[in-house]
């Protein structure tokens, strides 16, 4: 568990940089949010409190890192007793929650604070200034964010307000675009993910299902006609990387078999590209995964392990 | 050796060995108990029916206990002395197991062996005295030796595969006698050979044993001219490898069916120290009632390599090697990933003991256990394809007589889904559950 903590810092300490150091105090209040609510609901329902293993610490980034870095500072507390107290604890507690508790968290506030979790968004600081947004706060500043120009203003307006295209895979790979406060950069996202998966704390299996799905479904039908999309800007923007690594990965809320966890992968590219050209939502890959969650126990039942030597007929 | 190492195609764990505790000690013997307590049931089948009463003497391998009808193994006397009386010892699986307990003759004089031209007998003797030694498989599973070597004539046996992977940690027994009596473990094969009447003999060895495979090769070289052919095969050091069904699709490629036996694929399994005891019971007709274990763990103050008489009680032991440890944490008969952990050391050793591990707190986890949280990682390492996860979560929801649909009886309960498990869930302990269930 602290090693995936380990890999999501990096995003963090980027996070500071380009959107200003309220992220940090918004990531630490999500995180002590999370692990609060976590000691208050295990001692409500008597369980053991566990606080210690990280899995609600890992809960308070993942929240974090998914809403806008301009909300304000009690918004992620309202995300993590979501999170935490209803979407794993009164499901069962750990091993038991159908849905990934960040994304639930995430969900709630975009339901109950529609226009701040939906446009509180900075533009990146170029200076290192990173007490700019504190001092001048952030309403006079917002911005919008790449998916969400491309959906209303298309292409066009996505290459005038972030420079050439070549500019804008650079900048985005790098994280210097706006977005949510730990979903920017797909360069470090990618590097703790592939880490991860170096120490077999995760499989490729999922990863690599919902980035290439997303980016064949939006070559496929992203553009005005049939196999124009952007593929690479497609995956780039939005919660991809985040999500793909670090959302949809989670060992709970998805299957535990390679074929399951293809499938399930590929069911969260195609709803996440559904969403962003056809839904109301610039950004899907949140919702998508959280209608795929409830759909991963059923994958484990259809998608066995392939029994080394299985026996015939009834058991003796 | 420049041979690729051999494995098998699925799960399989890297356990920590701790074989350097003993792999460099030679074997010693321990001096012969006061007091045995043999068990009468040391096999894979019906136990045995005492063929002695209170107060008999008896000598150093005499016959004391024998299964008239159903699958079984005779008992001998380890000791010469008195039946003391008959009782019930501790035994890790069924809690108390009845037993015959021996008074040692201190003043008797040991029993001699001398050699017999074992190729001048016909395949019944052969067979006859493998089964009068009452040999049994004492890699561990304790299956009767002479009726696995008497397959059904359908079978087609065409390979004999020898195991001295020697996977569980600790152990170094197999590894002792490999290196310290190769000639009397391939004299063993040779006489399956023969037995069988066929010429293929492969010897699986880990790679972590270099110094045994040089030695049993060195040792097999002279039988290769005799029109056998015996080869050593290096196998990669992985956890379960020495599993029967994985061994020989490691040597062979082949696969045995789910609930087949290893004859159904034209092979026959026998642990090197079985073959050993072949040999001690057909030529020096001796019956088994010596064994050689591992005594290890940083819970022990010496740990060593011993020959001991059949019915030991661990308490001589661990009196011989200078006693516990005060970090002691648990003691564990076999290894630690198959072993059964015993809460005495009045306990006595059965033939099919390979070692006792005395661990301390620092090689135990004690984490309790938490709900399982899906990771696969079970999955992963099972090496039978099987989902312990969900047999573990149906166990715990009280629904373990529908955990067959997960394979719960392909399951040897080799313990790497329980090694592997994050969330420290006794999974082997849940499977071993739900097998008793679903059998009623």
């Amino acid at each position: 568990m602290w090693t995936v903590v380990v890999c999501l810092l990096p995003p963090l300490v980027l996070s500071v940089f380009i959107f200003g150091f309220q992220t940090l105090i918004i990531t630490l209040i999500s995180v002590g949010a999370c692990v609060a609510t976590e000691a208050v609901s295990q001692k409500v329902f008597r369980r053991p409190i566990t606080i210690r293993d990280g899995s609600a610490v890992i809960t308070g980034l993942l929240l974090a890192y998914v809403i806008p870095p301009g909300v304000s500072y009690w918004t992620p507390v309202l995300g993590a007793v979501m999170a935490i107290y209803v979407a794993k604890h009164l499901l069962g507690g750990i091993g038991f929650n159908i849905f990934n508790p960040a994304l639930i968290g995430r969900a709630f506030l975009v339901a109950t604070f529609p226009v701040a979790m939906t446009s509180a968004w900075l533009p990146p600081i170029r200076n290192a200034a990173i007490f700019k947004y504190m001092s001048s706060g952030v309403d006079t500043i917002s911005t919008a964010t790449p998916l969400y120009v491309l959906k209303h203003y298309g292409i066009q307006a996505l290459t005038e307000k972030f420079g050439t295209m070549s500019t804008i895979y650079g900048d985005f790979f790098l994280g210097w675009r706006p977005g949510s406060i730990g979903e920017t950069s797909a360069f470090l996202l990618l590097l703790g993910g592939l880490y991860l998966i170096y120490k077999k704390y995760i499989t490729w299996h999922i990863p690599t299902s919902v980035i290439v799905s997303i980016a064949f479904l939006t070559w496929m039908f992203g553009g005005k006609t049939l196999f124009t999309g952007n593929p690479l800007l497609a995956v780039l923007s939005g919660g991809v990387m985040l999500g793909a690594f670090f959302m949809a990965t989670d060992y709970v809320t998805s299957p535990s078999q390679p074929t399951g966890k293809l499938v399930f992968g590929i069911g969260i590219g195609a709803l996440t590209v559904l969403i962003r050209l056809k839904g109301g939502y610039p950004e899907g890959i949140c919702y998508a995964i959280l209608l795929m969650n409830p759909l991963s126990s059923a994958l484990e039942g259809w998608f066995r392990p392939k029994r080394f030597a299985p026996e015939k007929g009834a058991f003796k | 050796m420049s041979k690729t190492l051999l494995t098998f195609p699925k799960g399989g764990v890297h356990p920590r060995e701790s074989k350097e505790l003993t792999e460099h000690l030679p074997i010693e013997t321990l001096p012969i108990p006061e007091e045995v307590e043999i068990l009468l049931s040391q096999h894979f089948g019906v136990p045995c029916e005492p063929l002695v009463k209170k107060k008999d003497a008896v000598t150093e391998g005499d016959m004391i206990g024998e299964v008239k009808v159903g699958l079984g193994a005779a008992i001998h006397a380890s000791v010469s002395g008195k039946i003391k009386n008959f009782t019930t010892s501790a035994n890790p699986v069924s809690i108390s197991s009845p037993s015959i307990a021996i008074e040692t003759d201190t003043g008797a004089k040991p029993r001699g062996h001398t050699p017999c031209a074992w190729k001048d007998l016909s395949r019944g003797e052969i067979l006859e005295k493998i089964k009068k030694a009452g040999i049994v498989g004492i890699g561990g599973a304790g299956f009767p030796t002479h009726v696995k070597l008497s397959p059904p004539p359908e079978a087609n046996v065409d390979i004999l595969i020898l195991n001295g992977a020697e996977c569980e940690p600790y152990l170094t027994t197999d590894h002792r006698l490999m290196l310290e009596r190769p000639e009397e473990i391939i004299e063993g094969a040779k006489i399956i050979l023969t037995l069988l009447g066929i010429q293929d003999c492969r010897i699986g060895i880990e790679a972590n044993k270099a110094d045994a495979a040089e030695a049993m090769n060195k040792a097999s070289q002279a039988a290769v001219s005799n029109g056998f052919r015996i080869s050593i095969d290096p196998l990669e050091v992985k956890y379960p490898q020495g599993s029967e069904k994985q061994l020989i699709e490691s040597i062979t490629g082949r696969r045995v069916p789910g609930f087949g036996l290893p004859f159904d694929v034209g092979a026959i399994v026998q642990n090197v120290g079985t073959a050993r005891a072949i040999y001690e019971a057909v030529v020096l007709d001796k019956p088994l009632y010596e064994k050689v274990i591992t005594i290890s763990g940083r819970g022990i103050e010496r740990p060593a390599n011993l020959l001991v008489r059949v019915g030991t009680k661990l308490s001589d032991i661990v009196s011989f090697l200078g006693g516990t440890r005060p970090d002691l944490a648990k003691v564990v008969m076999g290894g630690p990933m198959m072993g059964f952990a015993v809460p005495t050391l009045d306990i006595p050793i059965t033939k099919t003991t390979s070692g006792v591990a005395f661990l301390t707190d620092d090689e135990i986890d004690t984490t309790p256990h938490s709900p399982c949280i899906r990771c696969g990682w079970c999955i992963e390492a099972c090496p039978m394809g099987l989902s312990p996860n969900e047999i573990g979560i149906y166990v715990e929801g009280g629904r373990a007589e529908e955990t067959s649909q997960f394979g719960l009886f392909e399951c040897f309960e080799c313990g790497c889904c329980a090694y592997t498990c994050p969330a420290k869930r006794p999974l082997v302990q849940f499977i071993r559950l739900a097998k008793m269930k679903a059998r009623k």
